[in-house]
């Protein structure tokens, strides 16, 4: 397995006791693999992601990832949250490039090897179909373009593994399912392995290999799911007969698991 | 067309005041007011010329003292307001101190600053220091202290030490709530230096003007009064530009 959580507890402390947000947490990605994780609201996504990336640690249990255990942040990761927080102050280009300033060995090289670390920036802005636009700043772009940058800021430093917290939560449905079909291009030509986080289960089946269904808190992973469809996936297969069978199938189990609570 | 005038915001401001001016000098004649009480706006500039070369000396020097604690101001400030800003342990243990501290009348602390340093220009330069530096360390502190966590974590997740963190976030993210204070820390640190003046200094505008009171020289003390204000809109208006010319992304384009 590439990234392994083994019976994960985690709880943050708070005014009134401790608040348990995950417990007894297990779960295998293997390399390459799409792993998407659904899960009623507030029932510990974020806090996973946190864990995975080695910004919290756990009380119990085992974390590994690219087979050593997680002690603390991996520069080996990349990150995008539904809230695409490029900094204002930088354009597109520099935002996208922030993490080189960041991770070795980039960051020492960065200086001496300036042009082609802006070439393979300007590489991956066109790839997202952001050609031209570097030199904008964050502000002057619509939300959809600056997700697609966030995208790239979370890739530009080639991560093997790249984390997701509901990336596309808080864009139109058209904008979602064309960021939809650029993120699978994306897995497609880098066959990093990705841990997506979201409460839509049309995204979770349309871009995921494996889906992970979690309970309520405390959260636990309470299925697995198998995604059959072939790739690459038209945007139509969404409305086939067995997408749909699935999709139901997860809401099922969803509504269940918030049941457990109510 | 006095009207569509009076409507223009750049030229109503000189049209209210010379309105003013005009008004001042008709009351004092027509009430026949005593120069010793209120002396007419001609008699103020008259005082300005025949007293021009002292009022300039003196002009320069609350100018160069109210400077001089303004620049330590922010230098103090803006070094402060980041190690506030840098922990939360360092914040709660700094900033009661601060708000004790900043709730002190400084005028009281001048009385102090003169028995350590002096009749002179020190004092005066502290207390435009003690004055105006705590507006710059509040807003660079809540700067930093309005961070969005996603943002950090971004950098954080990569490795990215405090440090890091600080420069790439935290001080440019800062700074246009360092250069938003500079309007308030310069009115400040003005007010800082002329209270000094005015209770022990042998130079400086506060002092010209105490002593020209004592030896009931009204127009003189008048005269004061207006280089204090021509100072006081002067260097408010640069610390306005500054603002504007530095806090470009923050306003989401406009001037770079
Ligand atoms: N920093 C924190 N301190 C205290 N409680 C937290 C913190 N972060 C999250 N929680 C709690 O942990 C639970 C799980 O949160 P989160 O992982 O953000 O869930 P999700 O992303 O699935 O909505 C929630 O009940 C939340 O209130
Ligand atoms: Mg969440």
């Amino acid at each position: 397995m590439f990234v392994s959580l083994d019976g994960v507890r985690l709880a943050y402390p708070s005014d009134y006791g401790e608040v348990l947000a995950l417990d007894g947490l297990t779960m295998g990605i293997e390399e390459g693999e799409f792993a998407a994780v659904v899960g009623p609201s507030g029932c510990g996504k974020s806090s996973l992601m946190r864990l995975a990336t080695g910004l919290h640690l756990p009380q119990s249990g085992a974390i590994r990832v690219a087979d050593k255990p997680v002690t603390g942040p991996l520069s080996i990761t990349g990150m995008a949250f539904q809230n695409p927080s490029l900094l204002p102050w930088r354009t597109t280009l520099a935002n996208v490039m922030l993490p080189l300033e960041i991770v070795r060995p980039h960051r020492r090289r960065l200086k001496h090897e300036r042009t082609a670390y802006t070439q393979k920036a300007e590489d991956l802005l066109s790839l997202v179909g952001l050609e031209g636009f570097g030199a904008r700043f964050p502000w002057q772009l619509s939300g959809g373009m600056q997700q697609r940058a966030n995208l790239c800021r979370a890739l530009i430093h080639d991560p093997v593994l790249l984390m997701l917290d509901e990336p596309f939560g808080a864009l139109d449905a058209f904008t979602r399912e064309e960021l939809w079909a650029v993120m699978q291009d994306l897995h497609a030509q880098k066959r990093f392995t990705v841990i997506l986080v979201t409460h839509d289960l049309r995204e979770a089946i349309y871009l995921a290999d494996k889906i992970f269904v979690m309970s309520a808190r405390p959260g636990r992973i309470i299925s697995e799911h198998r995604v059959p469809f072939p790739r690459p996936r038209p945007m139509d297969i969404t409305y086939e007969r067995e997408f749909v069978d699935l999709v139901q199938e997860l809401r099922g189990e969803i509504a269940d698991a918030r049941k457990e609570v109510a | 067309m006095i009207l569509t005038l009076l409507k223009s915001p750049r030229a109503a401001p000189f049209i209210y005041a010379v309105a003013l001016i005009i008004l001042w000098e008709l009351a004092v004649r027509i009430g026949d007011m005593p120069v010793y009480i209120l002396p007419a706006p001609s008699v103020i500039v008259g005082a300005i010329v025949k007293y021009w070369s002292p009022i300039l000396k003196n002009s320069l020097v609350t100018l160069w003292t109210t400077l001089a604690g303004f620049l330590l101001a922010l230098v103090g400030g803006l070094a402060l307001g980041l190690l506030v800003g840098w922990s939360k342990a360092i914040y709660s243990g700094l900033y009661p101190l601060m708000v004790g501290f900043n709730s002190i009348p400084k005028v009281a602390v001048v009385p102090i600053l003169v028995i350590w340093f002096g009749i002179g220009v020190v004092p005066a330069i502290i207390t435009a220091f003690l004055i105006a530096f705590f507006p710059v360390v509040v807003n660079v502190a809540t700067g930093l202290a309005t961070i969005e966590p996603e943002t950090e974590d971004v950098l954080r997740a990569l490795g990215a030490s405090k440090w890091d963190v600080m420069t790439k976030i935290g001080i440019p993210r800062a700074l246009p709530y360092f250069f938003g204070s500079l309007k308030i820390a310069i009115t400040l640190a003005f007010v800082g230096s002329v209270v000094s003046e005015t209770i022990a200094a042998n130079a400086g505008l506060g002092h010209m003007m105490l002593a020209a009171q004592s030896q009931f020289n009204v127009p003189l003390v008048f005269a004061g009064l207006v280089m204090l204000a021509v100072e006081g809109i002067v260097m408010y208006a640069v610390m306005a530009e500054i603002e504007k010319r530095t806090t470009g992304w923050a306003r989401r384009g406009g001037v770079r």
